[in-house]
């Protein structure tokens, strides 16, 4: 039994990793054809290769300032997150005070509100404070569910660091913040690259409150797709390389923290 | 959390937290709870309900559906996704170039927003046109998700799992290096077999990063809303309305904004509470 099934084991990775690629291979498929191609035939592979829909994306402001807008909410977000969440973190996991149980769990039912509850009055809440359409008001509210992602993360590798680092620190004279950035941060740089990983991620992918809080100045690029495909006719191929396009970014992420997520995970919480 | 110094102080490390995190939250949150308790007719004129819209919704047949087809939904996703992504963490290679190939190209569905994912299982999936519809109708399927509920749920489930084990996979295989070697040499010593290696070292050991799975997955596809939009649209008729889409429906469709705020407070309460109850289960063994 032992030795067959270690023999066929590399088989379930590959085969899921085929069928992770068939959707995405299929949208590159569709990136590169002709609009006529598309609803004319059925073809596994581009007949006419034309790169004009990248073309397209890349030329008209509607479609490339997208990317740009997505691209700055997303690192704002990511940045406040992270700012925040390390100090929260730090008192999380190295002090006991008044209350500290339950505004944690407090924290983490906020990355429990399902977005679709708070589209409206979010939308009501920037409209009033004058940032609606804003990128910072996207990056803000992306908090709601990144904030509290982002503590957990960070306190569950921060308890993985010894206590005696900090005594140690302190009896050699070291002030708070100089021993923070100078010692703790480096120490937990893994924890770090890991947190911001899934703050890139879940506020990259997010639409719903992405599209509530922007109009013209700051819409997402997600947005700008949902508009070819409902107003001008059913541009699949335009569409297509626009999706094709979203992956990019995500898929350099992935690339930069491919070591730090099984290593950082395994530091942290296990 | 063992060992912590009290120290008052750390309220101002917290500080920052809770003021972003409660603007975002407590503000939205009581604008929702005023709504639920009010009727309007538009002009800003409010008159107050009371409990009536939680009522109203709690005895809706509307509502009732929405929640057991979610409750479906989420039971199928969970009981696919979390033993297919420890069997496939369990055969990844430990280490080497190999490992991260894997790793870097499952993690792929995981960074691709959602209406794009949508999009994708959509073009996919269109019967004429689509890989996977016309595949399937070319085998003699009779498959067309816009137009069968059945055919709509498959994709559906497919979409998330497609979507979603990647995650399960990335925390198990995580724990799963965490293990020394020693652990696996001793059992080897002992003639342990795989079976009772993967019950005695390898789930226990996976104990934190699965719960922090479930959890998160147990909530992300409660609240799923942009993918199955774009791919089902809720459709064909009601089939595929979960609860969130029925929901933004009934709030931004109709403006109904006092049931779908009496809405929305039950349905975060409800994924409060599974949570809580989740947790609560899969921390009960642990020493605190």
């Amino acid at each position: 039994m032992g030795v067959p099934m270690n023999r066929i084991k590399w088989l379930l990775p590959l085969l899921y990793i085929l069928f992770v690629l068939l959707p995405i291979y299929w949208l590159l498929n569709m990136s590169f054809k002709t609009t006529n191609e598309i609803l004319g035939s059925f073809t596994l592979w581009p007949d006419q290769f034309t790169l004009q829909n990248y073309r397209t994306i890349f030329t008209d402001p509607t479609w490339y300032v997208g990317y740009l807008n997505t691209l700055a909410y997303v690192l704002a977000n990511t940045a406040i997150s992270l700012a925040v969440a390390l100090p929260a973190a730090y008192a999380f996991s190295r002090y006991r005070f008044l209350g500290d149980k339950h505004l944690f769990f407090w924290l983490l039912s906020n990355r429990m509100a399902p977005p679709a509850v708070f589209a409206l009055p979010f939308f009501q809440l920037y409209s009033a404070i004058g940032l609606f359409d804003t990128h910072i008001a996207v990056a803000l509210a992306h908090c709601l569910f990144n904030v509290p992602l982002a503590v957990w993360i960070l306190e569950g590798f921060m308890s993985g660091v010894p206590k005696e680092l900090d005594e140690t620190a302190f009896v050699d004279g070291y002030s708070f913040p100089r021993f923070f950035f100078r010692i703790f941060i480096p120490t937990i740089a893994a924890g770090i690259g890991v947190a911001a990983f899934f703050c890139f991620m879940f506020s990259w992918v997010e639409l719903l409150l992405a599209k509530t809080l922007t109009a013209v100045a700051a819409k997402p690029i997600a947005a700008t797709m949902t508009r070819t495909a409902s107003t001008s006719g059913y541009e699949l191929g335009l569409l297509s390389a626009a999706g094709a396009l979203t992956i990019v970014p995500g898929a350099l992420v992935i690339y930069f923290v491919r070591n730090y997520i099984a290593k950082g995970f395994a530091l942290g919480r296990v | 959390m063992s060992g912590r110094t009290p120290n008052q102080k750390a309220w101002w490390l917290v500080l920052p937290v809770v003021v972003l995190v409660a603007f975002n939250a407590v503000i939205p949150l009581m604008t929702v709870v005023n709504y639920s308790v009010q009727e309007t007719f538009g002009d800003n004129q409010f008159f107050f309900e009371g409990v009536t819209w939680f009522e109203q919704i709690l005895h809706s047949s509307r509502f009732h559906e929405a929640l057991q087809r979610q409750l479906l939904f989420t039971a199928i996703v969970l009981a696919i996704e979390l033993p297919l992504g420890v069997a496939i963490a369990l055969a990844m290679p430990r280490r080497g170039a190999w490992a991260s190939v894997c790793l870097v190209l499952m993690a792929m569905p995981l960074l691709i927003p959602w209406n794009v994912v949508g999009a994708m299982w959509n073009i996919l999936a269109l019967p004429d046109i689509g890989l996977l519809g016309h595949s399937l109708n070319a085998m003699g399927f009779d498959y067309n998700f816009t137009r069968q509920p059945l055919s709509a749920w498959l994709t559906l489930i497919t979409m998330d799992v497609w979507h979603w084990t990647s995650l399960v996979v990335l925390l198990a295989y995580a724990g799963l290096s965490a293990i020394p070697n020693a652990f696996y040499q001793a059992a080897r010593i002992d003639g342990a077999s795989g079976w009772a290696v993967f019950c005695f070292i390898q789930l226990p050991k996976m104990k934190r990063v699965l719960m922090i799975a479930v959890l998160l997955r147990f909530m992300d596809s409660f609240m799923i809303y942009t993918e199955a939009i774009v791919l089902t649209g809720g459709g064909p008729g009601n089939a595929t309305s979960l609860l969130s889409i029925d929901l933004v429906k009934i709030a931004l469709g109709q403006f109904d904004l006092g049931p779908a705020a009496a809405m929305s407070l039950i349905y975060f309460l409800i994924i409060l509470l599974l949570s809580w109850v989740f947790y609560t289960v899969m921390t009960r063994d642990e020493p605190q």
